[in-house]
């Protein structure tokens, strides 16, 4: 085990590397600077601003200026919310996405999982056809036409929620939703698949054979074996959200990081650009590990080195 | 007076328990739906199995042996599968009467069952000792401890050396035999009277399948527990079983001791099994004998004798007419069926091809 985490925390280190390489120079390939926007800057200040943060030196100096900061958890100040540095933003903003996509996780499997059993308890009956419709409608449709739906539905029509903002739990209700639709409708889809794969094996018929109950055939056998691609594709899953709270931040005026990550590229920020990319990396690899860990917890054939 | 009556009523209840019949199964019908129509995959049978004895049910595939064995203890997909009309006896009482509920407590502690393939029969995610334990802790009422002691002793006494390691790891670190070893330790934790093993050595190779069959012989006598063996192996049967039932298209077509199957048997379709398993003691030039055509279709089975179109002994009754079990002559004087027409008075006799080939060969 030890040597394994020593070996993902190379293979880790190496992509950060690489992420921060190619995002660093693709930034600065895109024209203009942090300062095009504000206009009317005398060309003095200017150049004492653009000397300020160390952006008159060659690229290549810059960028190994950048890596040593890193080194030291500094990722510098923002260059467009002046006075910020990009550490204090990264963690008041990720307090809030971080719960969103918490939330929106946990309702999409949850109720995914849930779902998926009992579609696959009422194999061909209605509620299976209705996980069945759910879950071609989860996959095929966009979240932010779901986002707007919701928005429309049941916070402007209906009023029962408040139609943006962050703070009470009435308000996370409709972002939390069409977050996590899709992965509700996508892992319920999954279960039921799994559930069905798993209630024909011959271990199923083994126990049966013991004279085990139904319910404990369920719980002790048929789920847990059946929840094992499941774990996989939180991978994924987790990926997703992060996208996809990009967009749902901005639909909810929700003040998370995807807020300030679709910001900051608009506006050439640059130290701001590399720490939500290196912040979504890091968070990424490590959830990889997490759930590489966990599938060696929940499937014992799995050995981790 | 009614010290008498009391009397008399316990004398009854002696007879009954120390019957030696175990399992009396009658005019078992089966069916499953399925797209194409219902197919009847078992079409009246009836079997009687003494305690502690060994009957082989064999047959080729599809001919409905595994779904008789598992509709003795309900295990077929309810539905598509329905079991239509029968009856299973076990000490008395009818099982098709149980509910699913009842059938629980008769699952595992009274019958137990083993199948087929070994690698896919337990639980992978579940620890071998556990899956063992379970079985124990429902039926027997053990704790936990009591129960891993027990699965512990039962993985030495299937031969599995380091049972105390063993009962902590999980299906993938067992080899195919010894998973089927643990299939048995589970089959017989709770002692049951009566143990179906389908198809227990098909999916093993020859030495390991030897071992297998010696074991389950081993622990019948050690535990006194009657076994179903089902099989398309005649070899396999050969050494354990003392009756065997031989099945087609959903019927048993002969029914009798092993003598009797092997040495001295009577119907058509025995023959042709028997002609077609190769034999060490015959000459290697010598052809194996294939059994021409294929069995019925069972969604609508043929009204008359359903080998009728692959025999070639047959005659316009076989067509027509579904003939009886007739008794035949036997080699030990005990029951040996065969459901044939050429058993009756008006057929003609024909040549028993097995019996002349050993002839041949004592010759």
């Amino acid at each position: 085990m030890l040597k394994y985490t020593t070996k993902r925390l190379g293979i880790a280190i190496f992509t950060l590397l690489i992420i921060i390489t190619i995002t660093f120079f693709l930034m600065n390939a895109i024209p203009g600077d942090p300062f095009q926007q504000s206009r009317r800057i005398p060309p003095e200040i200017l150049e004492n601003m653009k000397a300020k943060y160390g952006l008159d030196k060659p690229l290549i100096v810059q960028y190994f200026k950048y890596l040593g900061n890193i080194l030291q958890g500094d990722l510098g100040d923002s260059m467009y919310y002046r006075g910020r540095s990009v550490n204090t933003i990264l963690a008041d903003s990720f307090a809030v996405s971080g719960k969103l996509g918490l939330m929106s996780i946990t309702v999409g499997a949850g109720l995914g999982i849930f779902f998926g059993i009992v579609a696959a308890l009422n194999r061909n009956k209605f509620f299976d056809y209705f996980v069945i419709v759910l879950a071609v409608i989860g996959v095929s449709v966009p979240n932010f036409v779901i986002a707007t739906t919701l928005q429309y539905l049941f916070a402007s029509k209906l009023g029962w929620f408040p139609v943006s903002r962050w703070g009470t739990w009435q308000q996370a209700v409709l972002p939390v939703t069409a977050l996590g639709f899709a992965y509700i409708a996508y892992i319920a889809r999954m279960m039921r698949t799994s559930m069905l794969d798993v209630i024909n094996q011959d271990y199923i018929k083994t126990a049966k054979a013991k004279g085990l109950s139904g319910t404990q055939i369920l719980w002790k056998h048929t789920i847990r074996n059946a929840i094992l691609p499941i774990v996989t594709i939180l991978g994924v899953a987790v990926a997703g959200i992060v996208v996809g709270s990009l967009v749902i931040e901005n639909i909810f005026g929700i003040p998370g990081m995807g807020k300030y990550f679709v910001q900051s590229i608009k506006q050439n920020d640059y130290t701001m650009i590399m720490g939500t990319t290196i912040f979504y990396a890091v968070l990424l690899i490590a959830m990889m590990f997490i759930i590489d860990v966990l599938y060696g917890i929940v499937d014992p054939r799995i050995r981790l080195d | 007076m009614s010290e008498n009556k009391n009397e008399k009523i316990d004398e009854v209840k002696n007879i009954t328990e120390s019957s030696d019949v175990l399992l009396d199964v009658k005019n078992l019908q089966v069916s499953f739906d399925t797209y194409g129509g219902e197919v009847k995959a078992v079409r009246g049978v009836s079997f009687t199995l003494d305690r502690g004895e060994t009957l082989a049910v064999v047959g080729e595939s599809g001919c409905g042996k595994s779904v008789t064995a598992q509709s003795i203890m309900q295990l077929i997909p309810m539905p598509p599968g329905k079991i239509k009309s029968g009856e299973v006896w076990l000490d008395g009482r009818d099982l098709l009467k149980y509910s699913d509920k009842e059938m629980e407590k008769v699952r595992g502690k009274e019958i137990s069952m083993i199948f087929q393939d070994p690698m896919t029969s337990l639980n992978p995610t579940m620890k071998v000792g556990k899956q063992i334990m379970e079985a124990l802790i429902k039926h027997q009422n053990m704790s936990k401890s009591q129960a891993k002691e027990k699965a512990v002793e039962m993985l030495k006494l299937v031969g599995l050396p380091n049972p105390e390691r063993r009962v902590e790891q999980y299906a993938h670190e067992y080899s195919g035999g010894m998973r089927q070893r643990a299939m048995i330790a589970i089959a017989l934790s709770c002692n049951p009277k009566l143990l179906i093993a389908d198809e227990p050595t098909t999916a093993l190779d020859v030495t390991i399948q030897a071992q297998i069959m010696e074991l389950m012989a081993d622990l019948q006598k050690k535990l006194d527990t009657a076994i179903i063996l089902i099989t398309h192996d005649l070899g396999v049967v050969a050494d354990v079983a003392k009756k065997i039932a031989v099945m087609y298209a959903g019927v048993i077509i002969e029914y009798g001791t092993y003598r009797d199957i092997f040495y001295n048997p009577k119907h058509p379709y025995t023959w042709g099994l028997l002609l077609s398993v190769p034999r060490l003691d015959v000459n290697k030039d010598l052809r194996l004998i294939p059994i021409e055509g294929t069995p019925p279709d069972l969604i609508s089975p043929p009204k008359g004798c359903p080998f009728a179109s692959r025999c070639e002994h047959a005659m316009k009754i076989c067509k027509e007419k579904m003939p009886e079990e007739i008794k035949v002559d036997s080699v030990e004087s005990e029951d040996h069926f065969a459901r044939c027409w050429l058993y009756n008075d008006l057929a003609p006799s024909v040549n028993n091809p097995v019996t002349e080939r050993r002839a041949r060969l004592n010759e």
